[in-house]
C-alpha cells in the first residue's frame, strides 16, 4: 500500500534503467539527501559531528570501496587499514608540500596514489585466490603499516613519527585543523561520500560492474564467455583503492587531525571495514552505507545507555560491546549471510504486497 | 541513512541531562585492551582521591567534585569521542594517560580553552608555555627520563664507550627519546642501540636476541602495557642482568615485574613521585573511601606504583583548582580559569607534608614560560621477594643544557606549523 509501483511507467530507456526506476524509492533517494545537504549542517554539533557522522561518512566511503573488490569482484582483502594509511600519507605529503592547492585536490590525488599502490598488490590476486590472497593482502597491511613507520621521509622526520594535518580551507572555510567548524567538516565529507557512492553505484550498473560480478562468481566461466581477469580483478583492485584511499585521507586530515600509523591503521582496522560489509550486506552500495552506520552508531548507543543511563562501570560496557559485536556477527553469517541490505529488501518487498500478501 | 533519526533521540537525551554545579574531572581512562594493566590503577588512583576530598574535606573549596569516567581503550579514535561527549559538562582539565590521545587534543583543547595535563607523557616540548598555552607535562617528561636514566648510569660508573640500548614502544611515546639519547650520547661518548617493539609488544622474541647477540652493557625501556612484561621475561630468560635494565616510569609497576617472579628482582625502573602505601593519605583512604565501600574500580590496586602516580596527577589536578578559586576568589570555576591555576601552581614541601604525603614529590612552581616542571628523576628498584619497589636515589636534576634547545626547536616547529606566536 505504502510502498507499489502500480501506475509507475517507463516510456523511454533512460527512464527504465535510472538508478531508482520506482518512483517511492527515488523521492525517498531525494528526501534523504536533501535533509542531509540542506538540514542536517544547521543542527550539526562537535559532539555528533566527531563521533558519529564523521565517522559514519568516511567509513562508507571505506566499505563502498571493499565492497566493490570484495562484494562485487569477489577478492577477499585484509589489506583495508594499509591502503587507508596509503591515502593518509599520501594526502599529508601532499598537503605540506603544496600548501597551495586545494585541499579537496590532494584527497583526490591521495586516492589516486592509493590506486596505484593497490593496483600493485593487486597483481597477485591473477594468480592466488580465496584464502591465499586474503593473505597476501595481509602481507600488504603489514608492509605498509611497517613502512610509514620506518621510513622517516613519510611523515617529514619529525621525532614523534606522528603526522598532523595542517590547516587547509574551501572557499575561505577550514575544514583542517583545531578550528574547523562542525558543519564544514560534515559537508565537506559529504560530498566526498555521495560523489562515491554515485560513482560506485553507476560502476557496477554498467559493463565493468558487469564484468567484477561475472569474475566473482566463478571466474573460468566469465573468462570462456569473454571477460579479460586480468583488467576485471586489476580495475577493482584500483577502484576499490581509490575509494579506501580517498576515505583514508579524510580520516587523517579531516576526523582526526594527527596519526600514528600503527594505532590507526593496523590490522583492527582492516577488520572493522570487513565487518561493515558483512553486516552491512556483500554486494550492495545501501549494505556499505548501513553497515558503516551501525558500526559507528552502535558502541556509541551502548555506551550511552550502558554508562550514561543505566550508570554500569565503562569497562564491562566496553566488553559487552566487544561480545554484542561479535555475536552480531556470527548471527549475520548465520541468518542473514547478505546483511542489512537483504533485510531492507525483505522489508520492501513485503510492503508492496501488504497488506494482501496473496 | 534510517539512523539518523536515532542520533536526533540520541543528542537529545544527551542536551536533556543536566547541568550540575560541580567541578568536574574527566576521566579518559582505559580499563580494556592490551593497556588495561596500566590504565586500571591510575583510573582507581584518580578516582580515589577525587572522592577523598568530597567526603573528607566536602570537595574543593565547598565544591563537590565529579568524576566523569570514559573508557578509551588507549585508542585515539574512542580518545576523540570520550573528549567532545565530555568537554560540554564544564571539564576542567583532561588527562589522557596515551601520547597518542595527547597528540589528537593538544590542537582541540587549545581551540575550546580547556587545558590538559599530562604528566609523565605526552609531547615533551609541551613543557614550553610559550607556544602550548593550554597543555601542561609538570613534573617530569620524557626527556628528563632519558637524561635521568644516562645521569644515574654516570654515578655508577664511566659510560665513555660503553654500549647502551634503547628498547622502544614503536610510536610516538616510544620514539620521544631517541633525539635526546642521540644528543647525549654525543656528548658523553657511549654507543646508542635502537630496538623497535611494534604494537602491543607481546612478540620480541626477534628484540631480544639482537640483544643477546650484541651484548649491551645497559638496557634502557620505553615500554607500556603488555610489552613491559614479556621483555622483562624475555630478559630473564637470555639471562641479561637485571641490574642494568633501567626502565622509564611507565614501565616500573608491580603489573611488569611480577609475571617473571624471582628472575625480575634487581629491575630498576624511573620515577617522579614516591613509592608504597607508607604516607599517611593512606590511612584517610582506607578510612573515608575503602572502608566506605566507595573505592573505584575493584579496590585491590591501593598503594601501587600507578595508583599512587593517579593519585598524584588527581592531588596536583585538586591543588591547581585550589590556585584557580583563590586566584579568581570564586568556588566554581571554569576550565579558563582552571588553566591559570595550572599556571601559578606551587607544590612546597609543607603543602604536600598538609595533604598527607611528605616527601612523595619534588617542591616545584609552573610559569607561563615553563608548564614542565624541574625535571627532577629519581630511580626505583624491584625487589622480588618482599615484593615491593623502593627508591635507590634522590630526586635529582637532569641535564637541561642538552633537553632545552631540543624543548625550544620542536616547540619553534609546531609553532611555525600552526601559525602561533610564542609569547606569554
Amino acid at each position: 500500500m505504502f510502498y507499489r509501483e502500480a501506475g509507475d511507467f517507463s516510456t523511454t530507456y533512460p527512464q527504465d534503467s535510472q538508478t531508482f526506476p520506482i518512483k517511492f524509492d527515488r523521492y525517498r533517494y531525494y528526501v534523504v539527501l536533501a535533509v542531509a545537504v540542506l538540514v542536517m549542517p544547521f543542527v550539526m554539533t562537535d559532539y555528533l559531528v566527531n563521533s558519529i557522522f564523521l565517522p559514519f561518512l568516511i567509513y562508507a566511503i571505506a566499505a563502498i570501496g571493499l565492497n566493490i573488490l570484495t562484494g562485487y569482484c569477489g577478492q577477499v582483502s585484509l589489506g583495508t587499514g594499509g591502503f587507508m594509511a596509503v591515502g593518509a600519507y599520501a594526502c599529508y605529503k601532499l598537503m605540506t608540500a603544496f600548501p597551495d592547492v586545494n585541499i579537496f585536490f590532494h584527497v583526490i590525488l591521495a586516492g589516486g596514489i592509493t590506486a596505484m599502490v593497490g593496483t600493485l598488490f593487486g597483481l597477485p590476486s591473477l594468480r592466488i585466490k580465496g584464502f591465499y590472497l586474503a593473505v597476501a593482502t595481509l602481507a600488504a597491511q603489514f608492509f605498509l603499516v611497517w613502512l610509514f613507520n620506518k621510513v622517516s621521509w613519510f611523515y617529514n622526520y619529525s621525532a614523534s613519527g606522528q603526522i598532523n594535518a595542517p590547516e587547509r580551507t574551501v572557499f575561505g572555510i577550514e575544514v583542517t585543523g583545531p578550528n574547523t567548524e562542525a558543519w564544514a567538516t560534515y559537508l565537506f565529507c559529504l560530498v566526498f561520500t555521495v560523489g562515491a557512492a554515485i560513482l560506485a553505484r553507476n560502476l557496477t550498473r554498467g559493463s565493468v560492474g558487469r564484468e567484477w560480478m561475472a569474475i566473482r562468481d566463478m571466474d573460468i566461466a566469465a573468462e570462456i564467455i569473454g571477460v579479460n581477469p586480468l583488467r576485471a580483478k586489476l580495475t577493482a583492485f584500483a577502484v576499490s583503492s581509490f575509494f579506501v584511499g580517498v576515505s583514508g585521507a579524510l580520516f587523517f586530515a579531516v576526523y582526526l587531525g594527527a596519526v600514528e600509523v600503527g594505532e590507526v591503521f593496523g590490522i583492527t582496522k582492516s577488520f572493522l571495514v570487513l565487518f561493515m560489509i558483512i553486516i552491512g550486506g556483500l554486494g550492495s552500495i545501501f549494505g556499505s552505507f548501513a553497515g558503516a552506520a551501525f558500526l559507528v552508531v552502535l558502541p556509541v548507543v551502548l555506551k550511552i545507555v550502558g554508562v550514561d543511563l543505566l550508570g554500569w562501570p565503562t569497562d564491562i560496557v566496553a566488553h559487552f560491546q566487544l561480545v554484542i559485536v561479535g555475536g552480531l556477527i556470527i548471527m549475520f553469517l548465520i541468518l542473514e549471510p547478505h546483511g542489512l541490505a537483504q533485510l531492507w529488501r525483505v522489508a520492501k518487498e513485503k510492503l508492496r504486497l501488504w497488506p494482501f500478501p496473496h | 541513512m534510517k539512523y539518523k533519526l536515532g542520533t536526533y533521540a540520541v543528542a537529545a537525551m544527551m542536551a536533556a541531562s543536566p547541568v550540575m554545579a560541580d567541578l568536574v574531572f574527566p576521566s579518559l581512562s582505559y580499563r580494556t585492551g592490551p593497556y588495561a594493566a596500566g590504565g586500571i590503577p591510575f583510573a582507581d588512583g584518580y578516582a580515589d582521591y577525587f572522592t577523598l576530598l568530597n567526603e573528607r574535606d566536602g570537595g574543593i573549596g565547598g565544591v563537590e567534585t565529579r568524576v566523569l569516567e570514559c573508557e578509551t581503550g588507549y585508542n585515539t579514535e574512542k580518545g576523540v569521542e570520550c573528549y567532545e561527549a565530555t568537554k560540554g559538562e564544564g571539564s576542567l582539565v583532561y588527562q589522557p594517560l596515551s601520547t597518542g590521545i595527547t597528540y589528537q587534543l593538544i590542537p582541540k583543547t587549545t581551540a575550546d580553552g580547556i587545558p590538559m595535563h599530562t604528566m609523565g607523557y605526552g609531547r615533551t616540548s609541551a613543557a614550553n608555555g610559550q607556544v602550548f598555552s593550554h597543555t601542561f607535562n609538570y613534573p617530569a617528561n620524557y626527556w628528563n627520563g632519558a637524561s635521568g636514566a644516562i645521569n644515574y648510569l654516570m654515578s655508577q660508573g664511566d659510560i665513555a664507550g660503553k654500549k647502551i640500548a634503547l628498547v622502544y614502544h614503536n610510536s610516538a611515546y616510544g620514539k620521544e627519546p631517541i633525539r635526546t639519547l642521540e644528543e647525549l650520547s654525543e656528548k658523553h661518548g657511549f654507543e646508542l642501540m635502537l630496538v623497535a617493539v611494534d604494537h602491543p609488544g607481546q612478540e620480541q622474541k626477534s628484540q631480544w636476541l639482537q640483544i643477546r647477540r650484541e651484548r649491551p652493557d645497559n638496557v634502557i625501556m620505553y615500554g607500556w602495557g603488555v610489552m613491559n612484561q614479556v621483555a622483562i621475561q624475555e630478559a630473564a630468560n637470555i639471562r641479561y642482568p637485571m641490574e642494568n635494565f633501567i626502565g622509564i616510569w611507565w614501565s616500573g609497576s608491580e603489573n611488569d615485574v611480577l609475571p617473571a617472579g624471582d628472575a625480575a628482582n634487581g629491575y630498576k625502573a624511573l620515577t617522579f613521585h614516591g613509592v608504597g602505601s607508607d604516607f599517611p593519605i593512606f590511612d584517610d583512604i582506607q578510612k573515608y573511601v575503602v572502608d566506605a565501600g566507595k573505592a573505584a574500580g575493584a579496590g585491590d590496586q591501593i598503594g601501587t606504583v600507578l595508583y599512587n602516580r593517579g593519585l598524584y596527577a588527581a592531588m596536583l589536578a585538586a591543588e591547581a583548582a585550589k590556585t584557580a578559586q583563590e586566584i579568581h576568589g570564586t568556588a566554581e570555576i571554569t576550565p579558563a580559569m582552571m588553566r591559570d591555576g595550572m599556571e601559578a601552581l606551587e607544590i612546597t614541601e609543607a603543602k604536600m607534608t598538609e595533604l598527607g604525603l611528605p616527601g612523595f614529590g619534588p617542591s616545584f612552581n609552573v610559569s607561563c614560560e615553563n608548564h614542565g616542571g624541574p625535571g627532577l628523576i629519581g630511580m626505583t628498584q624491584w625487589d622480588a621477594s618482599a615484593g615491593t619497589w623502593s627508591l635507590i636515589s634522590d630526586f635529582s636534576e637532569t641535564d637541561m643544557e642538552v633537553i632545552q634547545p631540543l624543548i625550544d626547536e620542536d616547540s619553534a616547529s609546531y609553532a611555525s606549523e600552526n601559525n602561533i606566536e610564542a609569547g606569554c
